[in-house]
């Protein structure tokens, strides 16, 4: 056992945030820095006519104006889409719009000023002759004959088909089935907002030829490899991309943005630094929202409740533009997980991707597998109530058993390793669930409207295998880099490609990476978000840190120990075979000879010297690993909710809530207690209160927090947190992904609780987000008039 | 315009426009970066900071307002190297964890402290309701401030 895995350890990286010493990418400053401020179109679909610059460019410190035009001008190539399906309609999406304008804050123009405030100021000088089109708004709607076209590229604004399993198989067996249950739902537009609005900043050494960018992203490599082979053209080894401390990212800040391109462009052609900080309302109209599906399914079963057939069909909001792996979330993140915890064994699925006059949506956290566990526990939640059974114990029937993995499921993957019916087992105790029962029954006898709600949710994480991904359509391999470079006297620096935005790996990775060698984490130092410092890295999304980042660490440090070994034999004379390295101590004996030893230090120490090595080996003790691994992690969850619906204002109040997850092995308990509730706040958020709005004509309802419910703290219990472990084969440590399962569980949980509440009144479903005002309406209408 | 005022002790005197947000001359004339801003519409508090004894929002204060005024930022609530316990606590119990919105969530909660160190959890948490976190669920938000209440035992 080591010092340091499996402990709750407070955060080594917390002092500098609780003292303000965050180093967020708005808080730099750089000499002859100016400021940059994006005019952005008011209008969700509108030609444009012209721009006219020159009040803004005469405007007492304004540097310049320019243009979409003047980015196309000079080379600025569009903004790729990452994850391609054969047969996919790919608009371009330039950077700053040059002719048409497709969703409301679109940017056509950016000002370059001495202060932000004067470049505020300019925005408002800027001109522009719009000639407004017919919008579209809604995933199916845009789909329809005589719908509005957003980009003449996309007939029919269906980008993409992308279809999953044998779709007569699926119809055969429906029809077969005793019971069918069917349900249009939608999953509705979220703003994923994570605390610190996107900021980029640039900066150009025109002596040396080497451009610097500055942005809050989560993955900074891909960043540089973007603006290197994509938009920019810079070379890579002339482009250093940093990601310093970045406020949350939710999946929102994977994506190359419109802003990192301008702002390094910018900075180059005035020859002076430039910053741009995204406004709230710019992070409401331009970071990429998520989820937003129009979807219609049917799931077949015997009538003792055993799944037999499952047939999605679903509409996926693009958005204006494709954002990176917008493609993605909506197909093989959505689709591949259908069979949930259970064995079903036909599955078939359709997402058609549509383009609308809307921000781009994209990867929200969890990422296409909220939404494939709505649609699959709204379903089974329904059709628990329609057999009169317990949805806990139809649950039960159909899943995959602990014996039968790995898994192969009907829709691609193979699931690595679980024990469902103990993390049931577990929630149903730790949630009294019987007495939550009796407590409904009693609460509803005495006329109120009280719901339990359970779900059984299932993620692939850590992705991935590379050749897994690039099969279902992306354009790149998710491996990721590990490095250990000891120093002479014996300190550490870990390099990981894996970016921290909040999970903490500071702490976590130096946990690994203690235990592995043996010493004291005051002598680690976790490096991440900075190209230039770092190997190639893939960096931090689905879940996939501790699995693929710690795995690539657990790689180098077993390289390390094997050349300490190694070392340590030859000093000591004595064989290789006969060396123990304690893992405790970081020691090196000989078997049986504890006195015959070298310390950790001493040999990072004698290999700097040089002087007493084994013969023709390297004088440096530094090793840098990449892992692939052979298959994603499937952590799995059983949550209960308890919840009260109030029959007059029909407000939703979560009374208890109990989550249970298996996510394999644990690093550090706090951090993933505090992925799970963090994680289960989100999705209740979904549940509830969130909703990116739009009207019909595409103006953004939901632009500021005025009018975006963003959960607070008195909309909360204390949530209670349990688990099981069941290690994934899949990594060396054994952990699976711990950072989206609350999310995935927690939305369609309260649903089902809050569906529960209201079913005495024959409700069968409502759409999220569950408000006062929708339930007050339901009420009313299942009472036969109005209220 | 001329404002004067002490920030986290010591006074500064600075010419500014009449139009400039307080949380702007603190990050941008001080160069005192450890007020976030989150928001544009005085919602989430990341901006929170003290003015003469009162947890203020300085994204909605304009600095000629702050003229004179007494005010401490999440760099001045420690004393010296001796961490707030407010700080210690949120430290202790992963109270954050991307950072951003945690130094006007200390900020806030301290003063809800100081106000009433008997808080029950549902004070505490409709105390926080004007502060945003996106990550914590604010579970941990919450022990944080139990903790430091339980530390600070009646404000000061």
């Amino acid at each position: 056992m080591g010092n340091y895995v499996g402990k709750s350890m407070k955060r080594v990286e917390d002092p500098r945030f609780i003292q303000g010493q965050g180093r967020y990418v708005a808080n730099l400053k750089i000499y002859g820095m100016t400021h940059a401020a994006i005019k952005r179109s008011p209008y969700p679909h509108a030609k444009i006519n012209s721009i006219d610059t020159a009040a803004a460019e005469a405007l007492d410190g304004v540097i310049a104006v320019f243009t979409g035009k003047d980015l196309a001008d000079s080379g600025v190539n569009p903004i790729p889409c990452g994850f391609t399906p054969p047969d996919i309609k790919l608009p371009p999406h330039h950077a700053l719009a040059i002719d048409r304008v497709r969703h409301v804050g679109d940017g056509v123009a950016v000002v370059i000023a001495e202060s932000a405030y004067i470049a505020y100021d300019a925005l408002d000088l800027i001109e522009v002759d719009y000639e407004p089109l017919p919008a579209v708004v809604d995933a199916k709607a845009a789909a329809q004959p005589g719908a509005p076209q957003v980009h003449d590229e996309v007939p029919n604004n269906v980008s993409f088909t992308w279809a999953i399993g044998d779709e007569a198989a699926v119809n055969a067996a429906l029809a077969a089935c005793d019971h069918v249950v069917e349900l249009d739902l939608i999953n509705q537009r979220l703003i994923p907002n994570a605390m610190e609005p996107r900021a980029a900043a640039a900066q150009w050494d025109s002596a040396m030829e080497q451009m610097t960018v500055w942005t809050s992203s989560q993955n900074p490599h891909t960043i540089r490899l973007l603006l290197s082979a994509f938009t920019l053209g810079i070379p890579e080894h002339k482009l250093r991309v940093i990601s310093p401390d970045v406020g949350g990212g939710f999946g929102s800040k994977i994506f190359h943005y419109a802003e990192e391109v301008i702002v390094p462009w910018a900075a180059r052609k005035i020859g002076r630094p430039v910053k741009w900080v995204a406004t709230r309302s710019e992070s409401h109209m331009t970071d990429a929202h998520g989820r937003d599906h129009v979807t219609h399914c049917k799931l077949g079963m015997s009538q003792d409740g055993i799944f037999q057939a499952l047939h999605i069909e679903n509409y996926a909001n693009m958005g204006a533009y494709l954002s990176l792996f917008a493609p993605m979330i909506p197909t093989a993140l959505y689709h591949t997980l259908m069979a949930g915890l259970y064995k079903t064994p036909v599955i078939y699925g359709v997402t058609y991707g549509t383009m609308t006059n809307t921000t781009p949506v994209d990867a929200y956290r969890g990422a296409g597998r909220p939404e494939a566990s709505y649609v699959l526990e709204r379903l089974i939640d329904i059709a628990s109530r329609d057999l009169n059974m317990d949805p806990i114990e139809m649950r039960r029937k159909n899943f995959i058993q602990p014996d039968e993995f790995p898994y192969q499921t009907p829709v691609a993957l193979i699931y690595d390793s679980g024990n469902y019916d103990a993390v049931f087992d577990t929630a149903v105790e730790m949630a009294d669930y019987s007495a939550m029962r009796a407590e409904q029954a009693a609460a509803r006898a005495a006329g109120k409207l009280v719901g339990v709600g359970v779900s059984g949710c299932i993620e692939a994480s850590g992705a991935g295998p590379s050749a897994a991904v690039v099969s279902l359509g992306a354009a790149i391999g998710l491996y990721e880099s590990g490095a250990i470079r000891v120093h002479p006297t014996g300190k550490v620096t870990v390099l990981t490609g894996a970016h921290s935005h909040g999970q903490g790996h500071e702490t976590s990775l130096a946990q690994i990476v203690g235990d592995e060698l043996g010493i004291p984490i005051s002598d680690i130092e976790v490096i991440h978000g900075d190209t230039e410092r770092l190997p190639y890295g893939v960096g931090t999304y689905a879940s996939r840190s501790m699995a693929v980042g710690g795995g690539a660490l657990v790689m180098s440090a077993q390289k390390i120990r094997d050349k300490i070994t190694r070392i340590a034999a030859h000093q000591l004379e004595a064989a290789v075979e006969d060396m123990v390295y304690d893992r405790t101590t970081g020691t090196v004996h000989v078997k049986g000879a504890p006195d015959k030893a070298k310390a950790f230090g001493e040999i990072a120490f004698a290999v700097t010297l040089a002087n007493n090595l084994p013969a023709g080996m390297e004088p440096a003790l530094e090793e840098t690993s990449y892992f692939d691994p052979p298959n994603f992690t499937f952590p799995n969850s059983a949550h209960i909710a308890k919840v009260e619906v109030d029959k007059d204002s029909g407000e939703v109040t979560l009374l208890d809530y109990v989550a249970v997850d298996d996510v394999g092995n644990i690093i550090n308990p706090l951090l993933v207690e505090g992925q799970i509730v963090g994680g289960v706040a989100q999705g209740v958020g979904q549940a509830l209160w969130e909703h990116g709005a739009y009207d019909a004509e595409g103006q953004l309802l939901s632009g500021t927090f005025m009018d975006y419910a963003m959960p607070r703290a008195d909309g909360f219990p204390q949530i209670r947190v349990g688990r099981t472990v069941t290690p994934s084969p899949s990594n060396p440590l054994g952990v699976k992904g711990a950072g989206e399962m609350g999310t995935i569980a927690g939305t369609v949980t309260v649903v089902n609780a809050v569906m529960d509440a209201l079913a005495p009144l024959g409700v069968r479903h409502l759409d999220m987000p569950l408000t006062a005002e929708k339930i007050k309406a339901a009420i009313a209408a299942a009472n036969g008039g109005s209220n | 315009m001329k404002v004067s005022m002490t920030v986290n002790g010591k006074t500064y005197t600075r010419d500014v426009e009449p139009r400039m947000l307080l949380v702007h001359f603190l990050r941008d004339e001080l160069g005192m970066t450890g007020t976030n801003i989150g928001c544009d519409t005085s919602q989430c508090g990341a901006c929170t900071i003290h003015m003469n004894g009162m947890a203020v929002k300085s994204c909605t204060t304009l600095a000629v307002q702050a003229d004179g005024a007494t005010i401490t930022t999440i760099e001045g609530l420690a004393n010296g190297s001796e961490l707030h316990p407010m700080q210690k606590a949120f430290w202790e119990n992963h109270g954050l964890q991307c950072g951003y919105c945690t130094p006007g969530m200390i900020m806030a909660a301290t003063k809800l402290v100081e106000n009433n160190p008997n808080m029950t959890e549902a004070e505490i948490r409709h105390g926080l309701e004007g502060n945003i976190c996106r990550c914590t669920g604010y579970e941990n938000i919450v022990r944080s401030v139990k903790a430091a209440a339980a530390q600070m035992g009646g404000g000061d």
